[in-house]
């Protein structure tokens, strides 16, 4: 059991690293788009002399190494300069710092800065926007997974049959569809012609559990139907794969009932590569729902991600894309261990 | 006074295109503009309004307000120092009463007694000073920084601020409407620009930037009979589609904008009433006049004739909209220009304009993006067509959304843009025709043009300049960079349940943003 855990420890390790490189790779790709900060938020009615105030106050004409460092914190973030000469900075305007005492207040010291363009910290913009993403993500996914698991095992079972087709023809339609076009028809029949349902998800903080649960229903459904296809087709395949094993023709001829073979005998075997793509559909539900939030008015993390990228508001950008590639890191990993604990030969070993 | 504002409610598209082009500014009433007097305005109820813009980047700080849900807000929360009603006549808000002196450099504003922040102080003079201050000098980073640029000096004296210019300007109580400028408090001779306080009508109890805010009715709100809803929530909903169904479901009271390919069908549901007005809003194709061939008059005039402005109108606003005769005047404006040919599509002229430049084939890029108003490409598409009928090659260059402001627009010679338009015509031709302005756009410096621009500025007598700035429209029009096709609508929707006015302000988007003010619930 104790190689797991080095396993974990190890990954992890490795993770932190990966992030390291993400923040590079985003604060890289953020310089390399045209147009900065100071130019896209004054938009068409930017002036040069109010760019370049802009961009002294927040310290943008710094080189990029230094502004990167003061945001990772391995460099004292006191370094902009207004007009008088008087240095400013968000440690400063956060009180930790004083022109003559720098101190470093960056992502390694657990603060992610201020948002450039409304000044509000990241960790109070990310706040409710993350919690609604993770209540997204974890609503469609409680719909998603077991229907998936299900649908796949019944289609292993009835494999061939009417049942599999239409199954499988209308798990492959759905996929198909653009998100977009799958969240409209929705909308259609169940807001707008029943008017079961609330077409808008707009759930604000005071917003209660129930009523979560019915403003988010369609966004949620809109995104099971579009998960489901991936997941329920790589159980049935693993799961129709293995069927052909001399193992599982050794309990069909002990005369098990076929549903018996399969829960019993085939599933425990073929949960590895299930798992990975669930992992990866959980993934995905964090991180690329934004057309599913723009439809429904849902204020998810994607369109944060989006807008801050559009207004180059770096520190939000990189809060953003360092909680995305952490959701990749941490279900990835939980994918594997799972994978390996699912496999008695793994867990024995060492 | 001409300017009547020119508002339909319902009217068939071909019904707005001739009233525009036959009557100009006066009044075109649809069916419903005929409707019965109605009830008295009624208190209570809130008032849920859709909005397509709101950034998750948008900032309260009031020198940032660039999109429909931060101008809105600041119409919601706050007063300013003059007020353009729904005639577009100017009258006192924050500001009882002005006085200028006889060069327009030197103005006295009275401030009012009895209008209060929603923290509950009273208003005074040190607060407008403030608040105006915010967006002067070298630290500023506001948007309103030129149009105030002017202010040399100000001192408060009671209730009275005096405000000294550095160049008489008959115009600039206008320019104290503006909605960069609300009247914030000040604390220790300075505004804190994130602050939610506001003198407005309604107090915001919730704002999240991107997703919406909820005001509450300011009980000590000094406008009588006005701001009748007791709380008013906007909802940032970029989605056409999921605007409208919200608007159609009942989930939404109004929203500010309609999908011009879709228009007609909502039109369709019961209950839904769309409000087109004609405002000040207008789409234009500004070219750099330093830059060949662009720098010839000839090539500008052979461009301007080869645009087909009606077929321009009724494809890419879907009627919703007025032809636009290449200078930023709207017809609803004080000083426009009814004497003026109206350009139009002829192939001939366009042919003679290349003889006289000595041009044989004329091949020009135009770079526009979707972003640059709404039907931009499609706007460029049919431009090429009329062009190449009439012998000029254009090709439009599809440019991406992201960035089109900082690195296309007045970057590369020919490009598009949109204005909201400004109240006054001085105002509209500083901000993009006066030599060495930062929006300059097509780069145009004309000597008669400029001297003109200034004169009229601080002449008071109303004939001497009207006659002026009916020359500098046919300057701009006859000589300028920009084409300018067409005047766009403002076009939003609302249910029945929803009163407005009978007069809806043409200034803006939203009954010139004071809807939350102006409208009640029936």
């Amino acid at each position: 059991m104790s190689h797991i855990l080095i396993m974990i420890a190890k990954r992890l390790a490795f993770g932190v690293l990966t992030l390291f490189f993400v923040s590079i790779l985003i604060f890289g790709a953020t310089e390399l788009l045209p147009g900065d900060f100071a130019e896209e938020f004054l938009g068409q009615s930017a002036t040069p002399e109010t760019v370049a105030a802009i961009r002294r106050q927040l310290g943008l004409n710094l080189p990029m190494h230094i502004r990167y460092g003061e945001w990772l914190g391995i460099l004292p973030g006191w370094t902009s300069m207004n007009a008088e000469g008087v240095l400013t900075g968000r440690c400063i305007e956060a009180g930790i710092a004083t022109a003559d005492a720098p101190a470093y207040c960056g992502v390694l010291q657990g603060d992610f800065g201020n948002s450039l363009s409304n000044r509000r910290p990241v960790a109070e913009l990310l706040g409710t926007r993350l919690g609604n993403t993770l209540f997204l993500a974890l609503y469609a996914a409680a719909i998603a997974v077991p229907l998936s698991l299900m649908l796949g095992i019944l289609a292993a079972l009835f494999r061939n049959s009417v049942f599999d087709r239409v199954v499988n023809a209308s798990a492959l339609t759905s996929i198909s569809f653009p998100e977009f076009f799958v969240a409209y028809i929705l909308i259609f029949w169940l807001a707008g012609m029943g008017g079961l349902f609330p077409s808008m998800a707009t759930i604000r903080p005071a917003t209660d559990f129930a009523e979560k649960l019915y403003l988010a229903f369609l966004p949620a459904l809109t995104l099971t139907l579009v998960v489901t296809a991936h997941m329920m087709r790589m159980t049935r395949a693993a799961i129709i794969n293995l069927l052909a094993s001399p193992y599982i023709e050794m309990a069909r001829l002990k005369g098990m009932s076929p549903i018996r073979v399969i829960v019993r005998h085939a599933l425990p075997n073929a949960l590895a590569p299930i798992i990975n793509v669930i992992a990866l559909n959980l993934a995905y539900l964090i991180t690329g729902v934004v057309v599913v939030e723009v439809v429904f008015v849902y204020p998810g993390l994607g369109q944060l991600m989006v807008d801050s990228v559009a207004a180059r508001d770096m520190p939000v950008v990189q809060a953003v894309a360092l909680i995305f590639a952490a959701a990749y890191v941490l279900l990835n990993l939980t994918a594997d261990v799972l994978a390996t604990l699912s496999n008695p030969r793994l867990v024995k070993r060492g | 006074m001409t300017n009547t504002p020119f508002f339909s409610g319902g009217v068939s598209r071909r019904g707005i295109l001739k009233g525009a082009s036959a009557i100009g500014g006066a009044a075109v009433l649809g069916p419903l503009g005929a409707r019965m007097a109605r009830a008295q305005p009624r208190r209570g109820g809130t008032l849920r309004i859709g909005v397509a813009h709101g950034s998750t980047t948008d900032s309260l700080d009031p020198g940032s307000s660039e999109n429909d849900f931060t101008i809105l807000m600041a119409h919601v929360r706050g007063n300013f120092l003059t007020e353009i009603a729904p005639d577009g006549s100017l009258v006192p808000e924050v500001a009882e009463g002005w006085e200028a002196s006889a060069d327009a450099r030197s103005w006295v504003f009275t401030i009012r007694s009895g209008v209060s922040f929603h923290s509950g102080r009273e208003v005074t003079a040190e607060d407008v000073i403030a608040s105006i201050n915010h967006h002067r000098g070298e630290e500023s980073t506001s948007a309103a920084k030129p149009i105030v640029s002017d202010i040399t000096e100000m001192r408060a004296d009671g209730m009275n601020v005096h405000i000294t210019l550095a160049a008489g300007n008959a115009d600039f109580p206008f320019i104290m409407s503006d909605y960069h400028i609300p009247i914030l408090p000040a604390i220790n001779g300075a505004i804190d620009p994130q602050t939610t306080d506001g003198c407005g009508p309604y107090a915001i109890e919730e704002l999240e930037m991107g997703v919406g805010a909820r005001l509450v009715r300011h009980d000590g709100y000094w406008k009588p009979n006005s701001a009748f809803f007791d709380a008013v929530e906007i909802t940032a909903i970029h989605d056409d589609a999921a605007r409208q169904n919200a608007l159609i479901s009942g989930q939404i009271d109004y929203i500010d904008t309609v999908d011009l390919n879709t228009v007609h069908l909502l039109q369709r549901a019961p209950g839904i009433e769309i409000l087109s007005v004609t405002g000040t809003q207008h789409y234009g194709l500004p070219m750099d006049t330093r830059a060949a061939p662009f720098s010839d008059n000839n090539v500008r005039l052979a461009l301007k004739y080869a645009i087909d402005r009606e077929q321009m109108v009724e494809t890419v606003l879907n009627g919703y909209g007025a032809i636009g005769n290449d200078h930023p005047i709207g017809p609803g404006q004080r000083f426009f220009n009814t004497e003026l040919e109206q350009k139009t599509y002829d192939p001939d002229r366009v042919r003679f304009h290349l003889r006289e430049a000595g041009i044989e084939s004329l091949s020009v890029d135009i770079h526009l993006a979707e972003s640059t108003f709404a039907g931009a490409i499609d706007a460029g598409v049919l431009f090429s067509e009329t062009a190449a009928a009439a012998g000029i090659d254009l090709t439009v260059v599809r440019e991406p959304n992201d960035g089109y402001w900082s690195n296309v627009w007045m970057q590369l010679p020919f490009t598009g843009t949109y204005w909201g338009g400004r109240p006054t015509e001085d105002w509209m031709f500083t901000t993009t025709y006066s030599e060495g302005a930062p929006w300059n756009e097509s780069y145009w410096s004309h000597e008669r043009f400029n001297q003109l621009l200034v004169d009229a500025r601080a002449e008071l007598d109303q004939d001497l300049r009207r006659e002026m700035y009916f020359e500098m429209q046919r300057l701009v029009s006859d000589e300028g960079g920009t084409i300018i096709p067409m005047f766009a609508n403002y076009v939003g929707a609302h249910g029945n349940h929803l009163v407005r006015p009978d007069t809806v302000a043409t200034n803006w988007r939203n009954d010139g943003h004071r809807i939350a003010e102006r409208w009640w619930f029936a």
